[in-house]
């Protein structure tokens, strides 16, 4: 009672209405609207049952590659980020001058827009003029030299690595600070019983670790689930609808008026990740509790 | 710790080119926006013959950024304000009187963390309030989407900040909300940074709510004019590249004047060991 006196909730209605009002509300929306045949051209709005589920998973349309792609993307970028992240801590966490300038360095890609890394990529993979073709066959390796933004079997790779370089840099530093907070006297009682650095990163580095890993794939997931600017920016989903992923996907459909798939394709990825985001934001509400 | 010179070389080399690695693209643009036309072509790393500081003139008036950058920093300084007003004090009471109603609703908004956008229905309530294509529309979304995240740092530190603060408030009379805002805001002055700048950071990069809400090009702010200054210029890549460096130097500026507070915060939200 007297609590409710000193913190009073009315001081959180104000930031509960923006949230509810500019982020839930608009995710509930889209359940009803998924079902309609809203679009740019008309005014009115029909209730058209599965309808736009039924365009979403025809065999004619490219619906489902977007979801594999999407899903492709994410797993990829998850698996590249954490074992480069990884190997690159490993590597960095001993033994290294100018600690504070490689730091810098290697997080510098994470606060530069995305956009921005998009665009100078788009120079540096020109397959005629850009800069890593122009290396490669610089360097005599002109075997290696592909059309990476345009060949349909490359595109996908591309934007997938391009992520990385962008990514991996942050995630290192978490895995870093993690590898700073494991006792020493770990591997020095691992080394008296003559353990191998094989054995001493299965047994110890890794188990230990793994709150942070766990908190590093959460991050990677959630990011390549909602993965946008990257593909929109390099391919735009080209060539074709090779690289397409959801988020693109629901702009297309934006732009093209068809509000009513792309509610449909939102929602879907919404229930999806709320449900995954369910166990996950738990653990980490219980973990800021502790505290 | 043994002490091994080939190690050692091999270890710092590995550092230097990774850095390399992480950095070159980012100097490619730098290098090639003092280029004119034709040394830009190609795009190479090779240094420019004269210095054409013209570039960057050319691409503050073709390319509007005067305007874009003061969008831009209007944007970002009035959303990082309101996101971080309406964060501070939810965290607060979600902290301070932890019912069960306020445990819910704490987790109700940081699961905003993992819930995606709709933008598509995101339109409509946009429409319905009068928001479509308005800087407030821009500025209140740009908070709205930091508020799970602000929140969920800001909570944590309030935690460690001691009760009998409160308390000792209290007892002198103070009235609530200026126990949170003379007594307890203060004392989160590190967080309230710390958040800040990474807010700053998230809405100057921003490009999705601008591309889907703002069609009026004065209201554009930066990324979303280099985007569009790239498709009109994209044969003058020492143009695009000038845009670019000067699109990107505040966050890069930002970022070496704050780089504790940013690695701090981008990190230490995750792991806290």
């Amino acid at each position: 009672m007297v609590r409710n006196k000193i913190y009073p909730s009315y001081f959180t209605w104000g930031t509960l209405a923006f949230y509810s009002i500019f982020f839930i509300v608009p995710s509930l929306m889209g359940f009803y609207y998924s079902f309609t045949d809203w679009n740019s051209y008309s005014d009115a709005i029909h209730f058209i049952g599965l309808d736009n589920f039924k365009v979403m998973f025809s065999a004619d349309e490219n619906y489902v590659s977007f979801i594999v792609n999407t899903v492709n993307f994410t797993i990829s970028t998850v698996i590249l980020k954490t074992v480069l992240g990884l190997a690159f801590a490993l590597i960095l966490n001993e033994g290294i001058r100018m600690k504070g300038f490689h730091r810098v360095m290697l997080f510098m890609p994470s606060i530069v827009p995305m956009l921005v890394v998009g665009l100078i990529f788009k120079s540096i993979l020109n397959p005629a003029t850009g800069l890593l073709n122009e290396t490669l066959r610089y360097i005599g390796l002109d075997v290696l030299t592909q059309k990476w933004l345009v060949d349909a079997n490359w595109a996908f790779k591309s934007i997938i690595a391009v992520d990385t370089w962008k990514g991996v840099g942050y995630i290192m530093i978490i895995l870093l600070a993690g590898l700073q907070s494991i006792d020493k006297s770990y591997y020095e009682a691992a080394e008296i019983d003559g353990a191998s650095g094989w054995h001493k990163l299965k047994y110890i580095t890794v188990p230990l670790l793994m709150p942070a890993l766990a908190v590093t794939t959460v991050l990677n997931m959630l990011h390549g689930l909602k993965v946008f600017e990257v593909v929109y920016v390099l391919t735009n989903g080209g060539p074709g609808y090779a690289t397409d992923v959801l988020y693109t996907a629901i702009f297309k459909e934006f732009s093209m008026g068809r509000y009513g798939v792309g509610t449909a394709l939102s929602s879907m990825l919404f229930l999806f990740m709320t449900i995954i985001g369910y166990f996950i934001i738990r653990l980490m509400a219980k973990e800021g509790a502790r505290e | 710790m043994k002490k091994n010179p080939v190690q050692f070389v091999l270890k710092n080399s590995f550092a230097w080119v990774l850095s390399i690695i992480m950095f070159i693209p980012l100097l490619l643009i730098v290098v090639n926006s003092f280029k004119d036309r034709v040394g830009a072509n190609s795009m190479s790393m090779s240094l420019p013959k004269t210095l054409h500081w013209s570039n960057f003139a050319t691409v503050i008036e073709e390319g509007k950024l005067v305007q874009s950058f003061f969008n831009s920093l209007f944007y970002t300084s009035a959303s990082t304000v309101l996101g971080i007003a309406l964060s501070s004090i939810a965290a607060y009471i979600f902290a301070r009187n932890a019912t069960k109603l306020n445990r819910f609703l704490y987790f109700f908004i940081i699961m905003g963390i993992a819930m995606p956008i709709n933008f598509v229905t995101l339109t409509k309530v946009m429409q319905v309030t009068n928001l479509m294509n308005t800087q407030l529309g821009i500025i209140i979304l740009l908070a709205v989407m930091s508020i799970p995240f602000s929140v969920f740092l800001i909570y944590g530190f309030v935690n460690s900040v001691p009760r009998e603060l409160d308390e000792a408030g209290i007892v002198d009379g103070c009235p609530p909300l200026r126990l949170f805002y003379s007594i307890i805001l203060p004392l989160l002055t590190p967080v309230i940074v710390t958040v800040g700048i990474l807010n700053f950071m998230g809405a100057w990069n921003d490009f999705v709510l601008p591309l889907y809400y703002l069609n009026d090009t004065a209201k554009w702010p930066m990324t979303l004019a280099v985007y569009n200054f790239f498709g009109r210029f994209q044969v003058n890549w020492n143009l695009v590249s000038a845009d670019i460096v000067l699109t990107t130097l505040p966050v890069i500026v930002i970022y070496l004047l704050g780089q504790r507070y940013i690695i701090s915060g981008m990190t230490s939200g995750s792991v806290k060991g």
